[in-house]
């Protein structure tokens, strides 16, 4: 590596256009933000820097910090979900054959490339009162209630008189079905790193030493992968606090997140200041996990890190 | 080829499990496929349905094109749809250019404060998409960016904000790229007389090119596949792919819907496919 005092016309002549970018299309819009969650409203669109914590204060409010709570407690049950459900996608993955593993590992990546509202639209499509779902379950009442039928309890209407479609849409459950359905590759990806780096032959050992599955699992895998699932936690957990457009397009009144609350400040509510504030908040909790995860990975030596 | 019609078949009955086949245990599998399924059977459904020749798109009635005539037929859709890729195509260029001059800098030089501006460099990775979205807003807003400008110059506020986003993400597949560069033969070249331009140019960049291909790439499907920001940077004037999906999702599900998105779905495999054989050829997984 070369000091740049050493080559400083090739060192400007790389480092001067995407710093230029970097600082004023992304670090200066930024710090407007942060002016303005110091600012108060003034009128319909002007705002005023007053240094002013008001709408920090604001944001403590028993409504948003309900707003919070549920997002974090939405957050969490997603991260526990595709914690449960990654954990033996990725042991699997792990011991398959080489070529298997790296097409399984592909089709786990693929739905990170398909456009985000795509994929919501097709859970939509799936999940609505007319939907896949309810066509299936409707087709398994049928059946049932035939088959009581020819076993003579048709006249009891055990399943009651009519198929009720479920209301799966709109709704909390929707919600998480949608934030696991978008997560869930984020978790199988640092379990499999972090898997894949284990040193089989302490496996080995234990079951040698009499240890069955369980325990194998409890005392050997889970501690040494444990960077692994760090990792996968917090970056499952982050983006899955943050989400705008599922709980917008799966979710009812009551399932908003705090992206869609900061959304409702700069567009229909028009009180950027506020908005701002709320922003800081989630990207300070953010900040918070990535450290974190930073400090996991380097207590533990070696990082469960995947990019 | 043949582990690809069953690969969950392969030498079961010959050899038995050991105690570390867990690809062989049955409920392993089972989750397995099951995963997959809820992956892939929502958009599957979609783009099964897309073809379907009827408007209550639950029931199959037979094979048709119709949807995708409409879609073509559909002016606002398809404008939006040359505005995303519009915004794609330049975003591509300038991610690129701007992604491997910064992974230059961070690669070749040491320089005060470079942890800093790494994590600078990071921070539009990691920071949560709406409040880049809202800042982004906030910034076009403040500055009076012209709204009224005509095509593709009403595009630039769009194009300015997927630029910042994807210009870091193309960085860091090309810094990995040059990480397998040998400097001697850049030092060699240095002695037999090239300049540090002729060096950049003939030798560093021609290493590069992987790297800028698989960065091209990323960055146009991130910019195509990216709702949150363009929702917020778009102006009332300027339509967009996601956005305008996003107006049809609000009221109902349809099949013109549907074969939209099977369209860029195809597009996004296509270019990914692409993706995943460049790298191939370095033998690097496919992890983005």
């Amino acid at each position: 590596m070369d000091s740049w005092r050493h080559h400083r016309s090739a060192f400007w002549a790389a480092f001067t256009a995407p710093t230029f970018w970097l600082v004023v299309f992304f670090l200066i819009p930024l710090s407007l933000l942060w002016l303005f969650s110091f600012g108060e409203k003034e009128g319909i669109t002007g705002i005023n820097i007053s240094w002013t914590l008001k709408q920090y204060s604001r944001a403590l409010d028993p409504l948003y910090l309900g707003i919070f709570a549920k997002s974090l407690w939405m957050a969490f049950l997603t991260t526990l979900i595709c914690l449960i459900v990654a954990f033996p996608v990725a042991i699997a993955i792990v011991f398959a054959p080489p070529k298997a593993r790296l097409w399984l590992l592909l089709l786990i990546i693929l739905p990170f490339w398909t456009n985000l509202l795509i994929r919501t639209y097709a859970l939509i499509a799936v999940l609505r009162t007319r939907g896949q779902v309810n066509f299936g379950l409707e087709w398994l009442w049928d059946h049932a209630n035939s088959f009581l039928t020819l076993i003579g309890l048709g006249s009891y209407n055990l399943l009651g008189a009519d198929f009720e479609p479920l209301g799966m849409l709109y709704n909390n459950t929707a919600v998480l079905i949608g934030l696991v359905y978008v997560h869930l590759p984020f978790m199988v990806l640092p379990l499999y790193a972090a898997l894949d780096r284990l040193d089989r032959s302490y496996m080995e050992a234990s079951f040698d030493l009499g240890a069955g599955h369980v325990r194998t699992f409890r005392s050997i895998i889970i501690p040494l992968a444990l960077p692994g699932i760090a990792s996968g936690i917090i970056i499952t957990f982050i983006p899955a606090m943050g989400s705008y457009l599922t709980p917008d397009l799966l979710g009812g009144t009551d399932s908003q997140m705090i992206a869609n609350v900061i959304e409702r400040q700069f567009k229909s509510a028009n009180d950027w200041p506020f908005g701002a504030a709320l922003s800081f908040i989630l990207m300070y909790v953010t900040f918070f996990g990535l450290a974190l995860r930073a400090v996991l990975a380097k207590r533990e030596g070696r990082g469960g890190k995947i990019t | 080829m043949s582990w690809m019609k069953n690969p969950f078949k392969r030498n079961t009955p010959t050899n038995p499990a050991g105690p570390l086949d867990y690809y062989r245990k049955l409920w392993l599998r089972l989750t397995v496929l099951g995963t997959l399924f809820f992956l892939y059977a929502p958009i599957a459904n979609l783009i099964a349905f897309s073809f379907n020749d009827s408007r209550r798109n639950i029931v199959w009635r037979g094979f048709t094109w119709k949807y995708y005539e409409k879609a073509w037929a559909n002016d606002s859709l398809m404008i939006a749809f040359g505005n995303s890729l519009t915004i794609a195509l330049i975003t591509t260029i300038f991610a690129v250019i701007l992604g491997a001059l910064s992974a230059y800098v961070m690669w070749r030089f040491k320089f005060p404060f470079k942890a800093a501006y790494e994590g600078g460099m990071a921070l539009p990775i990691v920071i949560p998409e709406i409040c880049m979205g809202v800042a982004m807003m906030a910034f076009f807003a403040r500055v009076n960016w012209p709204t009224d400008l005509t095509y593709p110059f009403n595009l630039s506020a769009i194009t300015i904000a997927h630029i910042a986003f994807s210009f870091p993400f193309a960085a860091i597949v090309i810094r990995a790229r040059l990480e397998t560069f040998n400097t001697e033969l850049s030092e060699s070249a240095q002695d037999l007389g090239a300049s540090e331009f002729q060096v950049f140019k003939d030798i560093i960049v021609p290493h590069m090119k992987p790297g800028l291909i698989a960065g091209a790439l990323l960055s146009f499907t991130l910019s195509l596949d990216d709702f949150v920001i363009t929702f917020f940077t778009s102006g009332p004037n300027t339509l967009t792919f996601p956005v305008k999906i996003y107006s049809m999702v609000r009221f109902s599900v349809t099949p013109e819907v549907n074969a939209a998105s099977t369209v860029l779905i195809g597009l996004t495999l296509i270019l990914t496919a692409l993706a995943l054989r460049l790298q191939n050829r370095d033998k690097e997984l496919p992890i983005v």
